[in-house]
């Protein structure tokens, strides 16, 4: 049985194996450095529908048939969804597996929805309440901007601590074959909260809650940060990765030399304009689902840190001047089991 | 983490946002926002010059600017001058034209009446009830003095 680690940490004792990957993106995040790695690029970022909530579950319900698909498991094998987004009341997933079939848990973690669900789904693997888990996250940069800002048509300037929301799903089919690469522990974040109110600047609202996560794991195992190849977190973008990096280092951490962001490789921020680097559910579901999780498979990362990151206000709070609590949850993701 | 002053990351945090370059922004501002200004200049000119009466010279000058600018915004070209120009192109009317524009755009998915109908003014309300308000305002005061 999974054994509870110190006060946030989890260790597996099964295999929880992340049996396949699919990546689905938009035309921009394909223009990016990491397009040749996704399994789809969209040409049209409204993916032929007529509102681009309506594109985000396509693409959500396209991209998870295919996850099944490349993991040859089967969609009637698949115990559970665990899925979520930024749209209001989890539509975009909710609309995107409607035709599923198939036992659902719509999660709510803002950007980090998807290390939530490769958490839990390892949990759900791990308790022996199911064999195959089907988890993702979505977002839509469109359906996005609308929801939590301004019209795409007003003429505005995006002050340089913004980030691009991505448009696109990433998901994984976890299961208890044994297949590399393995989720072996898992971190879940708490709500930090340290004062930031300014919702154009998510990687300053976000980075205590990532270096937290990020702390506790070293501590919960007794590590340093050098036990990983890499510590990867989901969207701080540069702001967030300086500051989550100083925090750490007033920890006693220094994880300059293997930390990297999912937000910062997605884009190019010169010819792509994009500020402080991408951001949104899809940001790290889509860079993970792709990139990495091929790295991991191949062996050229052997062990990952991989902690998606979430801003978690509502455009009525932040209206009301309420500041923005973040979250972080982070997973172990190894090629081999039974490293540590 | 928690441990740390609120006051304390917020100087941690000013040190590590970026600044967007304020002398460029106003130059760039003063240029576009100079220019609107000028071609409105030059459709006023125009209108006189062909005969149009002193009094609606204004309110013709007005309507074309705020239908240029519409135009512009439908094209998908207002929010790539307003990128760069910023105040520049959001002060003069034609960005209260495209304030008004762009909402309706995005919400005509919503319906006419839900979409477009309630949410048209979601960025222009604040400046237009504000708006009445000061000139009622000044308005009495004026009747006072007077």
């Amino acid at each position: 049985m999974a054994k509870r680690i110190g006060k946030q940490s989890v260790k597996f004792d099964k295999s929880i194996s992340i049996k396949s990957t699919a990546a689905t993106v938009g035309p921009k995040e394909g223009e990016g450095p990491l397009g040749k790695y996704f399994d789809v690029v969209l040409e049209d970022i409204l993916a032929g529908e007529k509102s681009w909530e309506k594109a985000e579950s396509k693409i959500v319900s396209n991209n998870m048939k295919l996850a099944v698909e490349k993991s040859k498991i089967g969609m009637d094998k698949i115990d559970y969804i665990l899925a979520g987004d930024l749209l209001n009341q989890g539509s975009g997933s909710n609309y995107g597996v409607r035709d599923f079939n198939i036992p659902f848990f719509g999660l709510y973690g803002a950007c980090s929805t998807f290390g939530e669900s490769m958490c839990l789904g390892g949990i759900l693997i791990e308790s022996g309440a199911a064999e195959n888990v089907l988890v993702g996250a979505s977002s839509h940069f469109c359906a996005a901007e609308k929801q939590f800002r301004f019209p795409l048509d007003l003429g505005t300037q995006r002050p340089l601590t913004t980030t691009w929301t991505v448009t696109g799903d990433g998901a994984a089919v976890l299961s208890n074959e044994d297949n590399s690469p393995y989720i072996t522990a898992i971190t879940t974040g708490k709500m930090v909260d340290l004062g930031i109110t300014d919702a154009n600047n998510m990687g300053a609202a976000m980075a205590p809650a990532a270096a937290q996560a990020i702390c506790s794991n070293f501590k919960d195992f007794d590590i340093t940060p050098d036990y990983y190849d890499l510590i990867i977190t989901g969207d701080l973008g540069k702001v967030g990765m300086e500051l989550t990096t100083k925090l750490l280092k007033e920890e006693g951490y220094d994880i300059s030399k293997n930390f990297t962001d999912c937000g910062v490789e997605i884009f190019d921020p010169v010819s792509q304009d994009t500020h402080a680097g991408g951001s949104g559910c899809a940001c790290s579901a889509t860079v993970f689902s792709s990139y990495f999780y091929e790295k991991v498979k191949r062996g050229e990362l052997k062990r990952i840190l991989f902690v998606p990151t979430g801003a978690l206000m509502s455009s009525t709070s932040v209206q009301q001047g309420e500041s923005i609590p973040g979250i972080a949850h982070a997973a172990v993701i190894e090629n081999k089991r039974g490293n540590n | 983490m928690n441990k740390k002053s609120k006051q304390e990351y917020q100087k941690m945090v000013e040190k590590a946002s970026p600044n967007s370059n304020l002398i460029l922004d106003c130059i760039k501002a003063f240029v576009i926002g100079g220019l609107i200004c000028c071609i409105g200049q030059v459709i006023t000119n125009l209108f006189e010059y062909y005969g149009f009466s002193q009094n609606d010279l204004g309110i013709y000058t007005s309507s074309v600017l705020i239908f240029i600018a519409s135009f512009m915004t439908g094209m998908g070209w207002y929010s790539k001058l307003g990128k760069f120009a910023g105040a520049g192109s959001v002060v003069p009317i034609t960005g209260f034209s495209n304030s008004i524009t762009s909402p309706a755009i995005e919400f005509k998915k919503e319906g006419y009446i839900l979409g477009v109908g309630a949410k048209i003014f979601i960025i222009a309300g604040p400046v237009i009830l504000y708006g009445i308000l000061t000139s009622m305002a000044v308005g009495i005061i004026y009747y006072i003095l007077k």
